[in-house]
């Protein structure tokens, strides 16, 4: 499976993943070469094979419904590349 | 409804409605599940979606979306799954929302509407109800050019309740969101806001010729804050596309902002991605198996719903069907009518259907003057009880009571102690009643002589002076009786 | 006496005696570390303040005679475990500045046990890559030849082991990530059951298959740090509620009558003359040991690289949506807008690789694609698992090459991702599948390069590992070689 340039620019607009042109030609290059060895998946017949989201069946855990985290504002807000009053600050969200 | 649309077309109406779950800690951390707190102060390295932290499920997320599917009638799946849905956003911290999606919790419910369109009991099919996780907040005015994230609201459990398109008008589904909200108040799983946002709808919308069964392109409306808007908005919406329809246009599928202020919606098509969420099974939590004796323990804790209610009320009470069905609509009602009806029935002068009638018309109607709900009346159900005992006893009078009703409602306090101090009680007082029927009659020879010539007319007359000279405070059942005697002695 | 040899068992035992120090110890290591590491790049972080606290702590229990297992012994953790208050880097720029403000359940019970944290090891950028040449901070050497990798993605930590710059280590393994670095340098690593080990505080790469683990001199010192960490967290809810079996008693057990399993398909073509010649020695070796070697098909194994490769980008592609330039790690300068900073904070953020995977990951889920790659993958998935569950129920172990080859050279593969992926070949089946497994150091080829063989285990059966792989090790000597 050969995927082209514009296929490449969509798939970078989803993960949020700036390209530059001189970068698109080798992404779809290798991303070719990647699904192509995937397609050898194609081979093997799986109609009927329950799929496998899980390493290992287990039952879900379930927590007791308690509040147990104190305010850990300052120390996480401390991580972050832009703050004010208290809030995350980012670029303007245009709605 | 103020426009009906032309009777050639139907509109199909499907509703997504989103309710926050009542829990005290999120859904996959142990942060406060708690609304209006200082921002950020409410959030930790799993609901900020840190590096490398890990959700675990709150077990009372799954009881309380187990308690709504088994109210709405839903098939619980006893193997459930969480997915991821992919999609950047600021107030998004992982770059996904956990949320069931393929493998929902509960499937195939439904709820019983009275529709006012078609004045019937009608059948409104629920697809899903599925767990999910809330998004933060983004603010965005009056902030100089930037825009400031707050996560409190981050990780709050929803339930995502999507309806069948089994609504055929605004009215119907205003109907199925009052019914579907007293359900979730009376489970205590949801309080039911909607200007807060905890109780959130989406609509989808279409509309079709009538006769004919396949669906029109749909629309979904967003940004409905209130039953009112939810209504308003679908009017808007059927007319808009029988509009379009009429003028040989296309419906375009899309998402549409509602205005509550303009009353109009407008496209977001454009604004928004287009959306590939990329769903797939989350791989941090394994699938949800749930046991019939889960669901069954669950089942043991769930409270009397409306339904059961109403018609409990209808043969306890002996309420008419309409009398319960208001008096259920929420369970804070019932409770207060049940409260008042008891407290009469303690001090000896039972009589549930007069305090029917006294909660659902005198409390009911005083409240929606004032636009409270029953959680703020400032009368207590003791008070209210006290004061149709004195009713029942004689003590007041109809007219009587409903001073006395305002004073409580307006300034509160004891209804004896009210009647005390401004004189109000009923004089039932023999010997003083028959004194003033003696001066009445003193003063009235002519009559008492055309009473006992046979013209037993003016007997309503001088029931009428005696009342006068009393002021209105003597008990009329008395007089009646007293005046009759009085006057026989004079014959 | 050779400090940098030192077993883990031995060290203890010097430290109790008195006859040692742990702060004495820690600078040892610490003066080794900067003499050695400009050149090895095994260490992204040394916290020599902090090690040394730990180490005066250590000591201070000692002296009171009250010292748990690992109390006072210098140990190294891959780069991706969060430790509050230590930085913590993923060994990507993204993360070049962050410093947790909480503890991952690894390195919280191995400091409740009294280990001493020497500092962060280098590894590829996320876990993705098997050569160590991803990370932001430059590759790490491998000490046996510093032209070639030490093998990826743990390779800091391989590294750090295999010179002595450390007493063991930890690392993480999504496809391979402790077994082949483990085989590329001469040391032994443990993968256990997925679940075995909490992830909680674990950067997450691929979270169906990632899995902590120990990378040590010795199968002992393994057994010693896997009993430490493995055990159920209820912060993880994908880590198993199983009790934790003494892993020491199990280095006592003996392989007579063992049934190893030996997989035709990893003995096909690929596979070096070298690492095939030493791995049969191996298996000549448990033979005479006592075990039977019983040779077995494992016919899906061709699909395991394909498979993986959805998989784990799949994974990884939602798994780093978080890395926004928002609450944490790198933000571009000056973005115009809010897209403007997704989209070059993640491009300048990431580097060539782990931007590669992000994208066959977006790919591989989107709509129309979904059921084609994704589906399909974790349908062979289970394929793969199911041939591994049936080879096992005639088998206790599966014995086969760690890697095809030894360390290659530094820059040799970097242009073909594809010829990459391919040398996790042999380890990425038994992530798929879950299971645990450990390379043990078997031989070396003709450049004096060390070879490692594998040995899988049934579901929380790293018992039988250990017992066959501390067996293995005391007939043989390859474990005890050191490059310096």
């Amino acid at each position: 499976m050969s995927i082209d340039t514009r296929t490449v620019q969509n798939v970078a607009r989803l993960a949020r993943l700036q390209l530059s042109p001189e970068e698109l030609d080798p992404c779809a290059e290798q991303l070719s070469r990647i699904l192509t060895l995937m397609e050898t998946l194609n081979g093997l017949p799986t109609e009927g094979v329950e799929p496998m989201s899980h390493a290992v069946d287990i039952r879900l855990p379930e927590r007791e419904d308690q509040v147990c985290n104190g305010d850990q504002r300052e120390a996480l807000l401390a991580c972050a590349p832009d703050t004010e009053q208290y809030h995350f600050r980012v670029p303007k969200i245009i709605e | 409804m103020k426009h009906p649309p032309p009777s050639r077309y139907e509109s199909v109406i499907g509703l997504e409605v989103h309710a926050q779950m009542r829990t005290r800690s999120k859904i996959f951390c142990g942060c406060p599940n708690q609304f209006g707190a200082v921002a950020n102060s409410q959030i930790c390295p799993v609901c900020a979606a840190f590096p490398g932290v890990l959700p675990v499920l709150n077990r009372e997320a799954v009881n309380m979306a187990i308690k709504t599917g088994l109210a709405i009638h839903g098939q619980l799946r006893l193997f459930s799954e969480f997915s991821r849905k992919n999609y950047f956003y600021p107030d998004l911290p992982a770059g996904y929302q956990i949320s069931q999606y393929e493998l929902p919790i509960v499937e195939q419910g439904h709820l019983m509407i009275d529709s006012p369109t078609d004045k019937t009991s009608k059948r409104i099919g629920i697809t899903r109800i599925h767990m999910e996780v809330d998004a933060g907040k983004s603010l965005h005015e009056g902030i100089l050019g930037a825009s400031w994230v707050d996560l409190n609201r981050t990780g709050t459990p929803l339930m995502e309740i999507v309806s069948e398109p089994d609504l055929r008008s605004s009215a119907e589904a205003g109907e199925y969101l009052k019914k579907l909200r007293a359900i979730v108040r009376y489970l205590e799983v949801c309080d039911g806001n909607m200007e807060e946002g905890s109780f959130r709808c989406d609509a989808n919308v279409s509309v079709r010729l009538r006769g004919t069964t396949t669906l029109g392109t749909r629309c979904e409306l967003k940004n409905l804050n209130s039953i009112r808007n939810v209504m308003r908005a679908i009017d808007y919406e059927v007319e808009r596309q029988i509009e379009l329809v009429e003028h040989g246009e296309q419906v375009v599928q899309e998402s549409r902002l509602w205005n509550a202020d303009l009353n109009s919606s407008r496209s977001m098509r454009g604004k928004e991605d287009a959306h590939d969420y990329r769903y797939f099974p989350e791989p941090d939590l394994p699938p949800l198996r749930i046991t019939p004796e889960r669901i069954e323990a669950v089942a043991q804790t769930m409270p009397e719903l409306p339904e059961a209610k109403s018609v409990r009320f209808q043969t306890q009470y002996q309420l008419s069907a309409y009398d319960a069905g208001v008096l259920t609509s929420s369970r804070e009602l019932a409770d207060y009518f049940e409260a008042v009806a008891q407290h009469t029935a303690d001090l000896g002068h039972p009589n549930p259907k007069a305090a029917a009638n006294w909660v659902t018309v005198e409390l009911c109607g005083r409240l929606n003057r004032d636009n409270r709900e029953i959680q703020h009346t400032p009368i207590p159900a003791h008070r209210l009880g006290q004061l149709l005992a004195m009713i029942q006893r004689g003590t007041l009078s109809g007219k009587m009571a409903k001073e006395i009703f305002e004073i409580l409602f307006t300034d509160g306090g004891d209804p004896e102690q009210i009647v005390r101090q401004q004189g109000l009680q009923q004089v039932t007082d023999q010997d003083a009643i028959v004194q003033v029927i003696e001066q009445v009659l003193d003063a009235h020879p002519e009559d008492v002589g055309l009473y006992l010539a046979g013209k037993t007319k003016v007997f309503g007359f001088l029931v009428g002076q005696i009342m006068k000279a009393s002021q209105g405070k003597a008990n009329p059942a008395l007089v009646n009786q007293l005046l009759q005697s009085q006057l026989l002695k004079r014959g | 006496m050779e400090l940098s040899r030192l077993s883990l068992a031995h060290a203890a035992d010097l430290l109790r005696k008195r006859s040692l120090s742990s702060v004495e110890l820690t600078r040892f290591f610490l003066t080794r570390i900067e003499q050695k590491n400009p050149e090895l790049n095994a260490y992204i972080t040394v916290d020599e303040e902090g090690a040394l606290a730990a180490a005066q702590a250590a000591d201070a229990r000692l002296a009171r005679g009250d010292g748990t297992p690992l109390t006072g012994l210098p140990l190294a953790v891959k780069d991706l475990f969060c430790t509050h208050g230590l930085r913590t880097t993923c060994a990507s720029k993204m993360l070049h500045t962050f410093c947790p403000p909480y503890e991952s359940t690894v390195t919280r019970r191995l400091k409740e046990a009294g280990a001493v944290l020497l500092g962060k090891t280098n590894m590829d950028e996320f876990a993705m890559g098997s050569s160590n040449e991803t990370s932001f901070f430059g590759p790490a050497r491998n000490p046996w030849n510093p032209a070639r990798t030490p093998g990826g993605s743990s390779g800091g930590s391989a590294v750090a082991v295999a010179a002595g710059l450390c007493l063991a280590a930890i690392g993480t393994d999504t496809g391979g990530s402790i077994r082949q670095p483990a085989a590329m340098t001469g040391i032994t690593g443990l993968k256990p059951t997925y679940g075995r080990i909490s992830r909680f505080g674990m950067i997450a790469f691929a979270s169906s298959l990632d899995q902590a683990g120990p990378m040590t001199r010795s199968v002992a010192d393994a057994a010693l740090l896997l009993q430490s960490m493995a055990g159920h967290d209820p912060l993880d809810s994908t880590s198993i509620d199983a009790v934790v079996p003494s892993y020491a008693e199990a280095l006592t057990a003996h392989v007579q009558g063992l049934r190893i399993g030996i997989p035709a398909e990893y003995f096909a073509e690929g596979l070096t003359d070298a690492v095939r010649d030493a791995v049969e020695r191996a298996i000549t070796t448990f033979r005479a040991l006592g075990a039977q070697c019983i040779p077995l098909s494992l016919p899906s194994t061709p699909y395991a690289i394909p498979t993986y490769y959805v998989i784990a980008p799949a994974e990884a592609s939602s798994n780093l949506a978080r890395y926004d330039g928002v609450r944490f790690g790198y933000r571009c300068e000056n973005p115009k807008d809010l897209q403007d900073m997704y989209a070059r904070s993640r491009a300048e953020g990431f580097g060539a690789e782990v931007k590669r995977r992000i994208m066959l990951g977006t790919y591989v889920l989107s709509s129309g694609y979904y059921d084609a790659y994704y589906r399909k993958a974790q349908k062979v998935r289970r394929l793969i698992a199911d041939d591994f569950q049936t080879a096992l129920a005639q088998v206790d172990l599966l014995l086969t090459p760690t890697t095809p080859e030894t360390a290659f050279l530094i820059g040799e593969k970097n242009n073909d991702p594809v010829r990459m992926y391919l040398s996790d070949i042999f380890t990425i089946n038994v992530n798929l599948a879950g299971l645990p497994a450990i390379s043990l150091p078997c031989g070396f080829d003709a450049n004096s390069l060390p070879i490692g063989l594998q040995l899988i285990g049934r579901p929380l059966q790293e018992s039988t590992l250990l017992t066959a792989g501390q067996a293995f090790q005391q007939a043989t000597d390859w474990h005890l070689r050191s490059p310096v």
